[in-house]
Formats: C-alpha cells, structure tokens, sequence
C-alpha cells in the first residue's frame, strides 16, 4: 500500500522558485508558458494490512499535521494499493 | 532571572544568544537540548538562529517535534517569555505560536547584510526600554525570512500593535527598496495577542557590541531584562 502526497503552495502565495524555473525554461525556447508553480512530491509506504480508508486517513492526517504547512500550503493524497 | 536557550540539531546562533545574555545582560543561562523538557527553571526562553534539522522539509517544520517544543508552548502559555531569532521566529509560526509563516526570500538569494529595522511599539516586553519609530541596524542571515499571512491576520496584527519591527530605511521610511526580502508590510517581527512571545527575523544577538559593526541589538535584551527585574520582584 502507498501513499502519494503531493503538497502545492495556495493560489495567490509568491513562489519566486517557480518564477526563476519558468524563467530558465523560457530562456531554453520554450514558449507560451503562463506560470510554473513548484511544488513537493511524498511516496510513503504504508502497512499493508490497513484497508484504503484507514491508509488515506493516515496519510491524510501526516499531510496536513506533517508534510503541509495549512497558512500557505495545499495538499492531496491518493492512495495505490 | 534564568534564562535558556534552546539548542536544536542545527541551531548555530546558540552561543551568540548565551554570550549576550552571560555578557552584557549579566544573568545566569542554560543551553537547553531540544530533548529536554523541564523550563521550570527559567523566566526567559531564546530560540535561536541557524539551521534546525538542516532546514528539511520547511524551515522549522521540524524543529516543532522537538520535545521541547511541548514545554516552549505551556510556559509561554503560562505567561513565559519566549524570544525566537530567525530560524527560532520560523520555528514560532510553523509551531502555531505566532500567526504566518516565512517563505523563501523574494530574489531567492541568502541576504547576509545589515538592515534597518524601526521600532513599531515599545508594548512589550522585548522593546519597553527602545524608543517608538527608532530605527535600529541590525544584521540578517536568512533565505527563508517573506512573511506571509492572509489579509485577517495582518488586520489583527495592525489592530493589536503586535507588529514590532519593520524593515525601513536609514530615515524610518517602510520602502518597498528598504524590505530586503518581500515580507508583507515590511513586516520583520511580531508578537503573539498576550504579548510574551516575539519573533523576528533580524539578529538582535549579533549587534549588541560596537565591536561587531552595532550594538543597536542591546535594546532588545535590556528591554527583557528590565521586564524579568519587575516581574520577580513582584512575585
């Protein structure tokens, strides 16, 4: 069983990194690019034994206590069995 | 008065908060491991600068799982004074006893430079012996110092004078040139609703001896003693 978390910052908070990928990128040729936002990517291996729901409210409760900060953070969690 | 100083995998203004505090306060000091749990001893804690946990994850973001941190939130909810520099101001936020939170800097670089700050309230316990609109320089030392909160919370920080410094310039004016780093409002400290926990990114610890380039820091920790020396001799 796996969790994927995946932890982006809320709509309307700066990402200067995202500012300077985008600008390298551009800088690479590439065009019509509108924003790049950076985000953070978990791979957390969960117990087998616990069932989907018991595994995404796991996974659920690490996001939002651990891996995201609530004031400029989002998160969402998919579960792979 | 005793005062600690919390000392975290990675805290690397530790010893410049104790010399400060051995120093030029003249007052008894503890290194306190990030394990440790007992704060009965002590009237003041300092959360110091550097790189707890190596920064992983978010700035402070770990360092708030520290054991310490359960006793760090009942005394300051006990009346406690609690001061976090820097590194200790993101350990504040992440740990929810300070509102907001400290992105990465606006032009992404490190800023290891002096700046100004002025003195937005002398209502605390940490600048009572400053004067109002005083501009102190100060050094900085971050890459994560952009406060950011939402519009209600910098409302209520405006309404409750609990924004205590703002970065400005050599004249006090709170310039978009002047804010090293994007932080909303210029904001570079606060304190929380009761007042007895400041956190500010600037080092007050590192310009307390001319020595060093300023002493303008001393005010922040005479303010503090002279706090502690009414409050004991009231107990």
């Amino acid at each position: 069983m796996k969790a994927k978390v995946y932890v982006t910052l809320k709509s309307g908070v700066l990402d200067p990194q995202g500012k300077a990928i985008q600008h390298s990128v551009e800088l690479l040729g590439y065009g019509g690019i509108a924003d790049i936002r950076q985000g953070k990517y978990f791979e957390i291996a969960l117990d087998s034994t616990l069932d989907q729901d018991k595994a995404r409210e796991a996974a659920t409760r690490m996001a939002r206590e651990v891996l995201s900060n609530p004031v400029i953070e989002d998160y969402r969690v998919e579960i792979e069995s | 008065m005793k005062f600690g100083v919390i000392v975290f995998p990675g805290s690397n203004c530790d010893h410049d908060a104790y010399h400060v505090i051995s120093k030029h306060v003249g007052q008894p000091v503890d290194f306190i491991w990030h394990r440790d749990t007992d704060l009965s001893a002590y009237d003041a804690i300092i959360i110091p600068g550097g790189f707890s946990y190596g920064d992983y994850l978010r700035a402070g973001a770990l360092a708030r799982f520290s054991p310490v941190m359960n006793s760090v939130k009942e005394f300051a909810a006990r009346g406690g004074f609690v001061l976090g520099i820097c590194n200790g101001f993101q350990i504040l936020c992440e740990a929810g006893l300070l509102p907001g939170a400290l992105i990465r800097n606006r032009d992404l670089h490190f800023i290891c430079d002096y700046i100004n700050v002025r003195v937005e309230t002398t209502e605390t316990p940490f600048t009572n012996q400053l004067q109002a609109g005083s501009v102190l320089r100060i050094p900085i030392a971050h890459a994560e110092g952009n406060y950011v909160c939402d519009d209600a919370t910098l409302e209520a920080l405006k309404r409750e004078d609990r924004i205590v410094f703002r970065y400005c310039t050599g004249a006090g004016e709170t310039t978009s040139e002047s804010n090293p780093n994007g932080s909303r409002d210029n904001i570079a400290g606060i304190c929380n609703p009761e007042r007895n926990v400041l956190g500010l990114m600037p080092h007050p610890e590192r310009a307390c001896e001319d020595l060093l380039g300023s002493a303008d820091g001393s005010g922040v920790f005479s303010s503090l003693a002279a706090t502690l020396a009414a409050h004991v001799s009231t107990y």
